[in-house]
Parts: structure tokens; C-alpha cells; sequence
């Protein structure tokens, strides 16, 4: 059973006081997200990113569609109970403590009263704040707000979490250990639903991904399978100061950077390369097969949606 | 889903005294008793006229404006910095998001008027050095602005559910003073005729009937209150309530949240 | 989605089931509390402190004041109540809080002063709410009328009737006859046409409802007692020329010459009685008359003067 099945979801607006004009948010939009999965959800800002994850919270209600979380409908409110959300830039009641409010919503979420405490000490741990006893919201940094968030949203331990924009705020060691923490969460069995910009956190996390743009999908699927058409080119690296002719004459495109070289040549040319390094007695480094980066590729469907949007209208 | 309300209601509760919220007592206690010292210096023969008129009043006046203060940000402010998205991921509905932050606010003026009656009765028994029996019904008045508390706080909820805060005050203070003459709009409205008496008589019949809850003067001056009266203004005060609580139920219910 | 829908249904079910029992409640509650708008006049009397209370909304405090007087009067004159008491504190009040709601002076001048059931029987006290009316309107000429009109209908004190026209008579803009009235009180004060004058100015000089019907039924009982004592004239006068009494209305009005049957202000013919005397055919329309009724004859309690 799928953990999300999102069916045909559309949200569109109304602006303007007097005449109201549609503006559209989320085009209808179909996705399935699969059991156990972490699973990123990208796009520039403003494409429709935050208004699907209203949606499927029931923060907002949409114009036309519908979608299943854990197999029920996504109005059901006992499904909360096995969900956690991470909304953006969270904001918390200033004048509790941590453990008060983590207790609270340890309450809201039916979590036993027995288990309470030792729920919210353990989850406190996990995120990397013990020492916060006594302390009210209002005196936290922005990544230890971010770090209260993530534990609200596990504290529960739910099969499913949506985080949207999980990183936002954290130093690149904050952003390793919430890297560190998903994987974990992935390893516990639970599904992971994550939305961002930022396509290198997506690279190394997502088992999935997929990209909207202007509130439109614009592609999913495995990150191996985006990224590894890049037909039949290869790169070589090799020491040197300068790139031979011979390699020049292949019409290999070069890049020097300190005493490496790096060239990008066709797949059939590939033998006379070596052949060529060979001659010259280069000390080769590595040869691989070229993958695109996810950068290129989203980088490469958002041109695309430009151009059709632009021939479109 | 009871439990939940109650949790909801006891975190309202302590947002509100976290926020300073009490601290509106020591005002209270220094105005009170202020009062009472400078009535007993003068002994006009009226001190504890003017202790039980001047304590109710600034019981009543104090709360109805932490009612709506408090009340008007209850779900606006969660709005605003979206707190309330964190809650509502939760198995939490909305209704009883409402009537949790409804019996937080109003548990919280209940608190409040716990303390300030203390201080009443304080003053009181510095004026008048004994109690006497009609001092019983100083705790009738009390009833009845708690009973008042209930509608404004479920007034400021209703609008809190669709408003800004700033308009919400607005509407309710507005509706607290119209309501302090609420019968003499519905005798006014006798007297009109035609289409503009239907509009009137359903306007004053839908104002809140404040006017039959200020009893401080008649209290003062030790009139009874008829056990029947009491029994009618309770239960008007828990269907008006529920009155406004439901529209904002229905309101937030299909409310799309920023 | 049907969730939403179930709470809502739901919820609006209960507002509705509680709109209704508050509305019932709220009628309950009046029962409960008449004249509740008026406690505050028993136990704050003092317009002074209330004028200190009302933190500086006095205009819309005499407002609400003279709403509720004019129903208290209104209200109890309709029953047939035999004491207004608060309406002398009303409308002082009113006048405290504005000086210039000239309308509470006119009212007090109607009502203050006759004796009960037609008023507070207060003549006094109207008089002092006059003098404090012309103290802060001084140019207002209708104020001198209404201490004239007190004076005259109800106190019988012709010379301060008098001289209230005449101060009355210096303001610019008078009206003239305050002038004439003034003289008239020297000759004809006890005459139905200085009387009728006097009633007639104060209807044509009024826009409230109260005073305009009180004017008229006071009009109309002077035309009654007119017409009376004409008529009763006339029977002695046939009985002096024929030594004959007139046995019937037709008889006395075919041999004096009268055009049809005489009819009161209503329509309704006068009665001849049997032992002569001329009686109005329906008394409980004329509470201000003086004659024309029959012996024993008491004013009904309540009743509704639903007559233009």
C-alpha cells in the first residue's frame, strides 16, 4: 500500500477585491508515494511546494481532488495520529518551555500518559537538544527551533513525516545530523515526504524524487534513473599541466584546475584517449561514465516548462 | 476528543498567565485598595457603597477587557505565526481547537475573578470591619459577570475565527457597550413600526443582554435577586455562548488557513 | 470532505436550537425585570453624579434618559396608573445631562404638572425643570409658553401666567400671540377661548405624539362643555317660552332653530335625558370634559384612546 496517493489535487485561488481572478497554485497533480521511502519533493520557491503539503495537512482545501494518506482519506483525523508535519520556518508558543510543549503535543496525539515524558527526554535526544530543561521557546536559536520542530514531528512515532524545508536555518553540521536523522528514520521503517530547493540534499537522501514548477509536475522518479542518460560521454581525469593535442584533436571539451585535467569526450573516442595519455605518459586518474547532476536535469525541465509555457501563451 | 479539549484548554490557560496575563491583579489590588483606605479616612457613611460598586465595576471592566484582548488572538495570533499548523497535523479537529481555546480563556477569567474577589471582600472587611448576611450577594454579582465573561469570550472567539484582531476588538467592545443597554433597545424597538420594527426587534433580540447581568447597583444597595432571575440569565448565558461558539465553529470550519 | 460537513450541519443546528432558546429567554427575562432601565434612577438621583459618570457622553446618555422616560410615561399612562414618581428624576436627569434637549421641557410641561392619571401632579417641580430650561435657553420662546401654560391650566395663577407670556413675548422670534396671551390673562383667563387658544398653540407647536393626542382630547372636551352649556342654555330658553321642557333632541332642535341634530366632536349626537339634561352619548371618550355626564358616572381605568 502506497504511503501517499496524492489524486488529482488542485488548488486554485481567487485574488482581488473586486474582480476576482484565478490564480492557480497546484495544477491538478498526480503523484504516489511508496512505503518506506524517503522521497523529495523540488522546485524553485513559490512553485507549489508548501501549498501541497497545506493540502494534504488540511490546512487549506482544494479546489478540485482528493488524496489517501496510509490508505485513508486524507480528511480522516484519527490518520494524524501516524503522521508527522515539519512546517517551514516553525513557530512555536513563546513562553513554554520545550518539554511543555513537546508534552503537549505529546497529548494531542494521544501519545499515553505513561509514556510521556520518557517519549519527549528520548526525542530530545535524538535532535540533538538535552540541555534545554527550564528554558522557554522564546530565548532558542533559529536551529534549535528547527530542531524542536523535527521532534514534534517525531515524537509520536509516526509511520509517515512530511517536512517541508527540513535544512532551512541549520549550519552544515545541523543540516548532517537532520540528514543523519532521516536516514535513520528510513531505516525504522517510517516513509519520509520532504520538500526543497537545495538539490544536494535531495541527491544524497531521496530514494524518489519529483519536481514541480509553477504549481505543475514537471517530472518523477528514481534519482539514477533522472540523472543517467547522458549519452555515450565519458570524462577523464589525468595529471598534467596542459591537454595534449592529440586529446584537443578528439574535440574533448577540457577543464584544467591546478595540475588536474579534466575532459568530457565521447564514449567512441574513449580508447584513442587513453591511447593518446598513453603516448604522452600522463599519470591517468580516473575514467567514468558521465552522469548528469539532478542540478542539470532540474535546471534542464524548468527550461523546458519555460519555453513551453513561453510557446503555449 | 475530551481530552483533547481539556489539553487544548489547560495549554490556552497557561499561555495566557505565562504572558503576564495576572499581573493585571496587582493593578486591581492597588486600585481597590487605594479606595477602600481613602473611603475609610473620609467615613461619609457610604464607604461600603462604594467599595462593592467600585470593586464590581473594576472586576467586571478589568475582565471584559483581558476577555477581549486575550480573546481576539486566541485563534487570529495562531494564525498569523502559524502555530496552529502544528497542532492541526495532529488528530486534533477543529471544533475542538474552538471550544478548547473557549474554556481555557473563559477558565482563565474564572481564575482571574477568583482572586480579584478576594480582593473585594478584602476592602470590604477594612470598610465595614464585619460581614453581614446581605454580603451574600455580593457573590451573585460575581456570578453574573462571570456569566458575562462566558458571552464575551465566546463573542471575541467568533470574531477572532474570521477577523483581524484589531477589528475583532473593535466589534466586541462595541457589542459589550450596546449590550450594557440592550433593554432599552428592545423598548426602543417597541415602539417602531412596520419593516423597521422586524429589523429591530431582531437586531435587539441578537445583541448579548449584558444589561440584565450588571446588577453591581442594585447589589449595592443589598436588593435580593430573584432565584428565578438567575436561573434565566444561566441559561441564557450558556445558549448565547453556544450561539456564537457554533458560528465559529462553522467559520473556522471551512476556513483556508494562510 | 463529508466530515466538514457533518460539523458544520451540526454546529448550525446548534445555533440555530440556541438562538431561539436565547430569544425565549430574553422575553422571560424582561417579564422578569419590568422597568429594569429605571434602577438607576432609584438609587442615583443625583444628576450631578451622574453627569460625572457618564465620562463625558452626556449628549447620548440624555438621549437614552429621555427614551426611557418617555416610555415609563407612556407605558403607565396606557395602564392607567395613578403615581409617575421617576418621571419628575427622568426627565431632570435628561435635562442635566443636555440642557438643550428642549423636547424633555415640553414633555414635563404636559405631564409634570396635571394630577394624576393625566400626569405626576407635580406643578412645582415642572415649574423649576422650566425655569432651568429658560435659565440655559434664554431665546427659546416655547420654554416661556410651557411656564405660562403651567401656570394658567394648572395652578390657576393668572398673573405669573401673565408675566411668564410677557417675558416670553421679549425673546426675538416670539411668536406674537405670546403677546396677546399675555393680555388675555389680565380680562378672559376663564374663558374656553383663552382656554382653547392655549390648547390649540401647544398642538400646533409640538411634534411629540403624547402631547399632540393629550392637546386634542383636551380640545375636545372644552368643545363638549361648550356645546353643553349652549345646549342647556337652549333647553331653558324653550322651557321659559313654551313652560314646556323639550322631550326630545329632535323637538329642542327643530323649535331653537338648530341646523340638524348637534353632534359632539366625534360625530355622536348629544342626549336629551329625561329630566332634561344634555349628556354625551359616549363619556369615555372625553376625559377633559366637565359636563355631560350622567350622575354616578366613573372614567374607565385603561383605556385606549384609538380616536383621530
Amino acid at each position: 500500500m502506497p504511503a501517499i496517493e496524492i489524486l488529482g489535487l488542485e488548488k486554485i485561488y481567487q485574488v482581488g477585491f473586486w474582480r476576482k481572478r484565478p490564480k492557480v497554485a497546484l495544477r491538478p497533480l498526480n503523484l504516489t508515494v511508496e512505503d518506506g521511502e524517503i522521497f523529495g519533493f523540488l522546485g524553485p520557491n513559490g512553485a507549489g511546494k508548501t501549498t501541497t503539503l497545506k493540502l494534504l495537512m488540511g490546512l487549506i482545501f482544494p479546489t478540485a481532488g482528493s488524496a489517501r494518506i496510509l490508505g485513508r482519506d486524507w480528511t480522516d483525523a484519527e490518520v494524524k495520529a501516524q503522521i508527522g508535519f515539519l512546517p517551514e520556518q516553525p513557530y512555536f508558543y513563546d513562553h513554554l518551555t520545550a518539554h511543555e510543549l513537546l508534552n503537549y503535543y505529546a497529548q494531542l496525539s494521544g501519545v499515553p500518559a505513561k509514556e510521556r515524558s520518557h517519549r519527549v527526554e528520548s526525542t530530545l535526544q535524538k535532535v540533538a537538544l538535552p540541555d534545554v530543561k527550564g528554558v522557554q521557546l522564546r530565548k532558542f536559536s533559529k536551529g534549535m527551533l528547527q530542531r524542536i520542530g523535527i521532534a514534534q514531528a517525531i515524537l509520536h512515532d509516526p509511520k509517515l513525516v512530511f517536512f517541508d524545508e527540513p535544512m532551512s536555518g541549520l549550519d552544515p553540521m545541523g543540516r548532517r545530523e537532520v540528514r543523519d536523522l532521516m536516514e535513520q528514520l528510513k531505516q525504522e521503517g517510517k516513509t519520509v515526504f520532504f520538500s526543497t530547493h537545495i538539490l544536494s540534499d535531495a541527491e544524497a537522501l531521496c530514494d524518489r524524487v519529483a519536481i514541480i514548477h509553477k504549481g505543475e509536475l514537471r517530472g518523477v522518479g528514481a534519482i539514477e534513473d533522472l540523472t543517467s542518460t547522458v549519452k555515450g560521454k565519458v570524462e577523464l581525469t589525468w595529471q598534467g599541466a596542459q591537454v595534449p593535442s592529440a586529446i584537443k584533436a578528439l574535440g574533448a571539451e577540457c577543464h584544467l584546475s591546478g595540475d588536474t585535467i579534466r575532459a568530457i569526450i565521447d564514449e567512441s573516442k574513449q580508447e584513442a584517449a587513453i591511447d593518446a595519455l598513453r603516448r604522452e605518459r600522463t599519470r591517468l586518474i580516473s575514467l567514468t561514465p558521465l552522469r548528469t547532476s539532478l542540478e542539470t536535469y532540474f535546471l534542464e525541465k524548468l527550461r523546458h516548462a519555460e519555453t513551453t509555457a513561453g510557446r503555449s501563451s | 476528543m475530551n481530552n483533547r479539549i481539556a489539553h487544548i484548554a489547560s495549554n490556552t490557560f497557561r499561555e495566557a498567565v505565562r504572558d503576564r496575563v495576572l499581573y493585571n491583579l496587582i493593578a486591581f489590588a492597588v486600585l481597590l485598595s487605594a479606595a477602600a483606605i481613602f473611603v475609610g479616612q473620609i467615613s461619609i457613611e457610604i464607604e461600603k457603597l462604594v467599595v462593592i460598586n467600585l470593586g464590581l465595576t473594576a472586576v467586571s471592566l478589568f475582565g471584559i477587557v483581558i476577555a477581549i484582548f486575550i480573546g481576539i488572538g486566541l485563534v487570529s495570533k495562531e494564525i498569523e505565526k502559524r502555530t496552529l499548523y502544528t497542532v492541526l497535523s495532529r488528530p486534533v479537529r477543529r471544533w475542538e481547537f474552538i471550544i478548547g481555546k473557549f474554556f481555557g480563556l473563559t477558565g482563565t477569567l474564572v481564575v482571574n475573578t477568583f482572586f480579584m474577589a478576594i480582593g473585594v471582600f478584602g476592602a470590604l472587611l477594612y470598610v465595614s470591619h464585619k460581614f453581614v448576611r446581605a454580603d451574600a450577594l455580593i457573590f451573585v454579582a460575581l456570578y453574573f459577570i462571570i456569566l458575562e465573561f462566558i458571552i464575551i469570550c465566546s463573542l471575541s472567539l467568533l470574531f477572532s475565527s474570521f477577523s483581524t484582531p484589531l477589528l475583532s476588538a473593535v466589534f466586541a467592545f462595541s457589542l459589550f457597550v450596546i449590550g450594557s443597554f440592550a433593554e432599552d433597545l428592545r423598548g426602543f424597538a417597541a415602539m417602531t413600526h412596520g419593516f423597521t420594527r422586524w429589523l429591530a426587534t431582531g437586531a435587539a433580540y441578537l445583541i448579548p443582554n449584558f444589561s440584565a447581568l450588571n446588577i453591581v447597583s442594585s447589589i449595592a444597595h443589598a436588593q435580593p435577586v430573584p432565584s428565578q432571575l438567575i436561573l434565566h440569565n444561566s441559561l441564557y448565558a450558556l445558549f448565547y455562548a453556544a450561539m456564537a461558539l457554533s458560528g465559529a465553529v462553522i467559520i473556522f470550519e471551512y476556513r483556508n488557513l494562510k | 470532505m463529508k466530515q466538514r460537513r457533518q460539523v458544520a450541519i451540526i454546529a448550525g443546528a446548534c445555533l440555530i436550537v440556541s438562538l431561539a432558546a436565547s430569544a425565549l429567554l430574553l422575553r422571560h427575562i424582561d417579564q422578569l425585570r419590568p422597568q429594569a432601565t429605571l434602577e438607576d434612577v432609584l438609587y442615583l438621583n443625583s444628576p450631578t453624579v451622574l453627569k460625572r459618570l457618564s465620562l463625558g457622553y452626556n449628549g447620548l446618555l440624555a438621549d437614552i434618559y429621555w427614551t426611557r422616560a418617555v416610555q415609563y410615561f407612556g407605558f403607565r399612562h396606557h395602564s392607567g396608573a395613578e403615581s409617575f414618581n421617576l418621571l419628575a428624576p427622568l426627565l431632570e436627569i435628561t435635562t442635566n445631562l443636555d440642557p438643550h434637549l428642549t423636547a424633555a421641557y415640553h414633555f414635563g410641561a404636559s405631564f409634570l404638572a396635571p394630577h394624576p392619571p393625566d400626569g405626576a401632579g407635580q406643578p412645582e417641580r415642572a415649574i423649576q425643570l422650566m425655569e432651568f430650561g429658560i435659565q440655559h435657553n434664554p431665546n427659546d420662546w416655547k420654554l416661556y409658553y410651557d411656564l405660562g401654560f403651567i401656570y394658567y391650566m394648572n395652578l390657576k395663577d393668572y398673573p405669573k401666567a401673565a408675566d411668564a407670556f410677557a417675558r416670553g413675548s421679549k425673546v426675538p422670534n416670539a411668536h406674537p400671540f405670546l403677546r396677546l396671551l399675555a393680555a388675555q390673562m389680565a380680562e378672559h383667563a376663564g374663558e374656553y377661548e383663552t382656554a382653547r387658544m392655549m390648547w390649540s398653540a401647544t398642538y400646533q407647536n409640538s411634534q411629540d405624539k403624547q402631547i399632540r393626542q393629550n392637546a386634542v382630547e383636551h380640545l375636545r372636551g372644552l368643545r363638549a362643555d361648550e356645546d353643553i352649556t349652549e345646549l342647556q342654555k337652549l333647553v331653558a330658553r324653550f322651557g321659559q317660552r313654551t313652560g314646556q321642557l323639550p322631550t326630545s333632541m329632535s323637538e329642542l332642535a327643530a323649535a331653537e332653530g338648530l341646523r340638524g341634530l348637534p353632534v359632539d366632536p366625534l360625530g355622536h349626537p348629544y342626549k336629551l335625558t329625561p329630566d332634561s339634561r344634555i349628556e354625551l352619548t359616549d363619556p369615555d371618550y372625553f376625559p377633559f370634559a366637565t359636563k355631560g355626564f350622567a350622575p354616578g358616572y366613573k372614567p374607565p381605568q385603561q383605556f385606549h384612546y384609538d380616536q383621530p
